[in-house]
């Protein structure tokens, strides 16, 4: 495996930290005048989210992570893992587990393209496109005439997510949601 | 698309026009004599940390190193031993680094020397110098044992190694293993103290470890300390000042155990500069003297948050 020294750390480069695959968010160099150099560094961990913050010597190595990020295509769930399958013509299918899924759950929708992160080739997390079209399952019925103002209601999407949505909507309607705060961005027409 | 436009603005360069022609006023007025050294020398610092830039040069057809001086100090040395008198330099410095927030491989520095001022007169002139531009600057000056007492409950110059580790360790996400007492007294210093000191103070009496250049003087408690200051200013180094050590032969020493320890981190290890150390053996007079970063004194003036901003072109813009 790769080892990457403190000058060659830039935000984006993965690493191992504590055996834990970790992405480089802020690097940022301290030395006083006469003395030791430092890198004072801020990592994503990849495996929990987490923001981690460590201070090495300058010159110090670590661990490259094999961490590898591909576009997926989501195909289904057995109760246990959900299944993505890679887009360069191999058909090869990964199974992801919970851990790795997390809120991306909420997102899921059968033939969309997700970023899979693999690490030693076993998906650690999925992220869903920032906007996807979702079909509206469940929710109260629509008031006639209200297009534009006024209040919102829960609605239950296909893929299990409830979002507040404004009062026109209806049972069977498309809507596209911002998959990273969970917001109704509109109808789609068909 | 390469970047051509500077990352300085307009009003950052008159400062920069400003700040440099009250400066040379603020030593003509002193009788203090402007001089110029050069920036190639054959010899470089030993010192551990500082890396110096190498440059060929051919002279009379034969290529031969030189390196880019990290600060003026030999050189002026030189001229002191040669009785300059009391003179100061603005010059370009150059330290292999990596380039940040805070740091540019070339860098301006302010350098002056002082025959016969003791370390509180130069820190009175240092303070001078920083009220032609903040005419309301209070500097107070506190001594490297008291910061660490104040704020860490420990002398700085007592401790055991093992609880200097562990003090940093409670206070920073590092590994303490592989830090010595110079290494945990400064991310310390650096990272826990440096927030939460005044906008502008003094910081002197140094461990002995630190000691650079600087004479080593028992301080009052007994304790032998390097007398050294530094000027903090917005949770930056400013400016670096040391009594300095006239003995070529204690000089020497520290030479050789810097290169020592060059040697054993497998860094390059310079040759000692011979001809400061032949100029101290005729006679350094006793002298102070302080290097001053002009960059860091624009961004603190300009609260600038990044080096970029004072500089026209920083090495990633060159």
């Amino acid at each position: 495996m790769t080892s990457y020294s403190t000058n060659e750390f830039k935000s984006g480069l993965k690493l191992l930290v504590d055996g834990e695959p970790c992405s480089i968010l802020e690097n940022e160099f301290v030395k006083p005048g006469k003395g030791q150099a430092f890198n004072r560094v801020k990592f994503r961990n990849l495996l929990n989210g987490r923001v981690w913050e460590r201070t090495f010597k300058s010159g110090e190595s670590l661990e490259g992570a094999d961490v590898l990020e591909l576009d997926m295509e989501y195909l289904y769930e057995d109760g246990e893992f959900w299944y993505f399958m890679k887009v360069d013509g191999s058909y090869e299918q990964l199974a992801a587990d919970a851990g790795a899924i997390s809120e991306a759950k909420n997102w899921l929708k059968p033939q969309e393209a997700y970023q899979v992160v693999l690490w030693n080739e076993k998906p650690i997390s999925v992220i869903p496109p920032n906007f996807i079209e979702l079909e509206v399952t469940q929710t109260d019925p629509g008031l006639k005439g209200d297009t534009a103002q006024g209040g919102s209601k829960p609605a239950t999407l296909s893929s299990g997510a409830v979002v507040k949505v404004p009062l026109f909507v209806n049972q069977g309607d498309v809507l596209r949601v911002d998959t990273r705060n969970g917001e109704y961005q509109n109808r789609v027409t068909r | 698309m390469p970047d051509w436009r500077p990352t300085a603005k307009p009003e950052s360069l008159r400062l920069r026009a400003d700040v440099l022609a009250r400066i040379r006023q603020f030593f003509a007025e002193r009788n203090v004599l402007e001089v110029e050294t050069p920036l190639l020398a054959p010899a470089t610092v030993t010192d551990q940390h500082i890396d110096s830039i190498p440059a060929d040069v051919e002279i009379k057809g034969s290529p031969q190193t030189f390196y880019l001086q990290t600060s003026p100090e030999y050189a002026m040395k030189r001229l002191l031993a040669a009785g300059s008198g009391a003179c100061y330099q603005i010059c370009k410095s150059f330290r292999q680094s990596d380039a940040g927030a805070r740091h540019n491989p070339e860098f301006t520095m302010l350098e002056w020397y002082r025959p016969d001022f003791s370390l509180e007169e130069l820190m009175d002139e240092v303070e001078q110098l920083l009220r032609e531009f903040l005419p309301q600057a209070t500097v107070p000056r506190l001594t490297y044992r008291e910061l660490f007492q104040r704020h860490l409950g420990i002398d700085p110059h007592q401790t055991e190694l093992e609880t200097l580790r562990r003090l940093t360790h409670e206070n920073l996400p590092v590994d303490p293993t592989k830090l010595d007492a110079t290494d945990c007294l400064q991310l310390l210093l650096g990272q826990t103290i440096e927030p939460q000191l005044p906008k502008y103070c003094f910081i002197h009496d140094y461990p002995a470890a630190q000691a650079a250049l600087a004479r080593i003087e028992p301080d009052p408690e007994g304790e032998p300390v390097a007398r050294r200051f530094e000027l903090f200013g917005h949770g930056m180094e400013l400016a670096n000042g040391y009594d300095e050590e006239t003995s070529a032969a204690k000089l020497r020493d520290r030479f050789e155990r810097d290169r020592q320890k060059r040697a054993h981190l497998g860094r390059p290890v310079p040759e000692i500069d011979e001809k400061l150390l032949e100029a101290l053996e005729h006679g350094l007079p006793p002298c102070t003297g302080v290097a001053f970063g002009i960059d860091r004194l624009l961004m603190a003036l300009s609260a600038a948050e990044s080096i970029a901003e004072v500089l026209t072109f920083p090495i990633d813009r060159i």
